[in-house]
């Protein structure tokens, strides 16, 4: 018995095909994932699905019928609900009205809404506070209001779109208990995911996509993961790794008692303090929205710290321009790509961006300075585009490339990467892991904020956390443990006791 | 003093209705997220509309009805440019407003020609609820439009906040995209929202042709919509706080009028200024810390 089957999906974006000829069956009742690496074509083939794609060819059956479905209209009227990577709440309306929304009617009885949210969260286990502005909640909970909303509209399909990549390890494990209720409720789940151990926890049937085509679809039972990871990549193993220890050779990079008042929506920093020593990557983990991308902005000299002191080296930096942070020695790859470099300049343009004095004489730019540097650079870091080519029209690899080749090639004394991998394919987060680990072992000092802590564990020697912007304990990696690094995402701060386990351990 | 305070209590309230009509207009387009800079100009038309139409007709309220179905009209057209199509939303509203001024200015000249006494209308009068002479008489008597202006901000604050309507159009306004997945047509809601905010200015402008003037001239809305975008900040985008911005802005200007007349040695200018300063002054305390619907100026596209 099937759920739903798609046969033949075609979807073209322009020259890229991001579907070709997908075939996908979902049975009634189980849990079934769609692994892939990002660019593989899950998401464009549930969206299809969703009604926010109309695709180019192919058909799709639910419940052996075939059916047509232009819009989320016609696809939630079909019993199909997604949860979407970037939750569609209205962060202020309260939980009950963004459950109603969509729904007929007229006049709105909120009591009597909340009561039905309440009731319907109860028979399924997943509690949520009805009243409560959806802006309030944290991103777990907003995922548990987006999966009742779609229930509470009956759906009989769930496609759940990398539903872990915001969540903190114990709520990973709370949305599996959802999940598996829901299973037992006889509701298909579509389980879009790139992390092999989820998929394997979690998931009766896998279905793998890679470049467009659906190339396997295995039951869980019969899969080992490195078969599933080979049919994902095409190749056995993948991944970039530290090596080795590092003798500390002293402090490069130095914090005492940063303190950043919190903006409007977003958290401050609090008496932050901690040290990067010479040849060492110090991770900085925690959930989304934690005071990452504060504690970026601060050691980029994009926002003024309230107090607190910052040193580079033996040089003072409190309170330094990006400019002079740059002289100082900091070189950053910053969150934004986007918005750090300039779309309609040239890739050479942009490689100079930031140091236009050395590149100019009375005020005139050299070009053939600017072409040389450009040529250089874009063969040392292996940038697949021109020089003249305009930035807007690279990958996000690429552009990632040219900011790592701008802000790496003056052998900067500390590294600031923030999210320095995030929406990257494998090759070239590979790349970008390689390159941070050379700077490691060139001596560099290297801040690394990620919310990949796959990415944490394999290249920082030491991690942080960082909870509301308050700074959770520093571990050494090879003492930690995800469960300790989640509990502390969580909240709860390092007991010196712990640590001493861990030693122990 | 007593006849002083009496009579400006009756001023502010007859000069905070136009603006209450239109800041409550406005508040339907922003809050499903477009700034309607036409609302100026949709004063102005409606004003012009009102006047004529009740002038030929002989009747008011046939006037004020047709003023506000034009005003519907013409938010519709703005929905065309600026949900339809996305255009930029400041132009298109100041496309509107520059479009319906001339509009009405050669429409104007067209039916009524250049006569030397400009045409005027014998306007809606207040209504006499009680005798003029009690003491709360002049405050008590007013138009009939001022009750229904003042009754509209509890009406659209449970429009917004009480019915489906609204809540759709609140979702609309803070994100399009989690409305557009929860199977809302985006475009409609935004459209009707646009719709009934281009009634209630057109509304607004009518009241000033035919209650306060009897008459339409070329400086007849004189700037109360820009006003009126400088209320909904002020109002912090709530039906609620519209009363009390329409109420400090009429209070001021039906202040500046009395002093105007008592003779201080003061340039003129200096006092018509006044409520606009006043406004700035709201404006500057209240506005740092407004939150304005979240998608406000961002056309809607799906991807």
């Amino acid at each position: 018995m099937f759920a739903v089957q798609m046969q033949g999906i075609v979807k073209r974006f322009g020259g890229l095909v991001a579907n070709d000829g997908i075939d996908f069956e979902l049975k009634v009742g189980e849990i079934h994932a769609l692994l892939g690496e990002n660019g593989a074509g899950k998401t464009t083939l549930m969206r299809i699905l969703y009604g926010l794609y109309t695709p180019d060819e192919g058909e799709i059956l639910i419940g052996g019928k075939p059916v047509r479905i232009h819009s989320p209209r016609d696809a939630i009227r079909a019993g199909i609900g997604m949860v979407t990577q970037h939750f569609t709440l209205v962060p202020t309306l309260t939980v009950a009205e963004n459950i109603t929304l969509g729904e007929s009617g007229s006049l709105l009885d909120l009591q009597q809404i909340e009561t039905k949210v309440e009731a319907l969260s109860g028979r399924l286990g997943i509690p949520v506070k009805a009243g409560t502005p959806v802006g309030q909640l944290s991103v777990g909970e907003q995922q548990r209001v987006e999966i009742l909303k779609a229930l509470a509209r009956h759906a009989r399909v769930l496609i759940l779109d990398e539903p872990t990549a915001v969540l903190v390890p114990q709520e990973v494990q709370a949305l599996f208990e959802v999940l598996d209720r829901l299973r037992r409720e006889g509701i298909s789940v579509v389980f879009i995911s790139h992390k092999l151990h989820e998929v394997m926890t979690v998931c009766d049937r896998v279905t793998v996509l890679r470049d467009g085509r659906a190339v396997g679809t295995v039951e869980k039972s019969q899969t080992t993961p490195s078969e599933l990871a080979r049919l994902m990549v095409g190749r056995e193993t993948f991944g970039v790794h530290r090596q080795g220890e590092r003798p500390s050779t002293g402090v490069l990079l130095r914090v005492e008692g940063l303190n950043v008042k919190s903006r409007k929506g977003a958290v401050g920093l609090h008496h932050l303090s901690f040290e990067v020593q010479a040849g060492e990557v110090l991770g900085v983990a925690g959930v989304s929205g934690n005071g990452q991308a504060e504690l970026g902005e601060v050691l980029s000299g994009m926002l003024q710290p309230e107090s607190g002191r910052i040193w580079v080296g033996t040089q003072e930096v409190t309170g330094a321009s990006p400019a002079e942070l740059t002289r100082a020695g900091v070189g950053r790859i910053p969150e934004d790509r986007h918005a750090s470099l300039v779309g309609e300049l040239s890739v050479a343009d942009n490689l100079v961006l930031d140091q236009l004095e050395h590149f100019s004489r009375h005020g005139v730019l050299d070009r053939n300075a600017v072409r040389r540097n450009a040529e250089r650079l874009i063969a040392e870091y292996q940038i697949k585009a021109l020089p003249e080519t305009p930035i807007r029209t690279l990958s996000g690899g690429n552009m990632q490339k040219v900011l790592l080749a701008r802000s790496l090639s003056r052998n900067p004394l500390v590294v600031i990467a923030s999210q320095p991998t995030r929406g990257l394919d494998v090759g070239a987060t590979d790349y970008v892991r390689g390159r941070l680990l050379e700077q490691r072992a060139r001596g560099a000092a290297v801040l690394l904020i990620s919310e990949d802590l796959d990415e944490i564990f394999a290249l920082a020697d030491r991690i942080a956390v960082l909870f509301e912007g308050k700074l959770m304990g520093i571990l050494n990696t090879r003492e930690a443990t995800v469960e300790q690094i989640g509990l502390m995402m969580a909240g709860t701060p390092l007991k010196r006791s712990s640590v001493k386990e861990a030693d122990r351990g | 003093m007593e006849i002083f305070l009496v009579g400006w209590v009756a001023a502010t309230l007859r000069v905070a209705t136009p603006l209450i009509f239109g800041t409550l207009g406005e508040l339907f387009s922003e809050r499903s997220g477009v700034l309607n800079l036409g609302i100026e100009g949709t004063m102005f038309l409606g004003a012009f509309i009102g006047f004529t139409v009740a002038s030929k007709s002989g009747s008011l309220w046939l006037g004020f009805f047709t003023a506000v179905l034009v005003g519907m009209l013409s938010g519709w057209l703005m929905a065309l440019l600026a949900v339809r199509l996305g255009v930029n939303q400041h132009v298109a509203g100041l496309g509107m407003t520059l479009l319906w001024t001339g509009f009405s200015l050669f429409g104007f000249r067209l039916i009524f020609g250049e006569p030397k006494v400009p045409p005027s209308i014998t306007p809606f009068q207040s209504l006499s609820i009680l005798p003029d002479s009690t003491f709360l008489g002049p405050v008590i008597n007013q138009h009939g439009l001022t009750y229904v202006a003042f009754l509209l901000i509890p009406l659209t604050g449970w429009v917004l906040h009480r019915t489906r309507f609204g809540l759709n159009v609140r979702a609309v306004g803070e994100n399009p995209e989690a409305a557009d997945a929860a199977g809302l047509d985006v475009y409609q809601i935004r459209t009707l929202a646009l719709m009934i905010g281009g009634g209630l200015m057109a509304g607004g402008g009518a009241f000033l042709s035919l209650a306060q003037l009897g008459a339409f001239t070329y400086g007849i809305v004189a700037g109360r919509g820009w006003v009126c975008i400088a209320l909904i900040i002020f109002a912090n985008w709530r039906a609620v706080g519209v009363l009390w911005g329409a109420l400090i802005f009429g209070g001021v200007a039906a202040l500046q009028l009395r002093l105007q007349t008592m003779g201080l040695q003061l340039p003129y200018e200096l006092f018509l200024a006044l409520p606009y300063l006043v406004t700035i002054l709201a404006l500057i305390i209240a506005g740092r810390n407004a939150s304005a619907p979240a998608a406000l100026l961002k056309a809607y596209r799906r991807e």
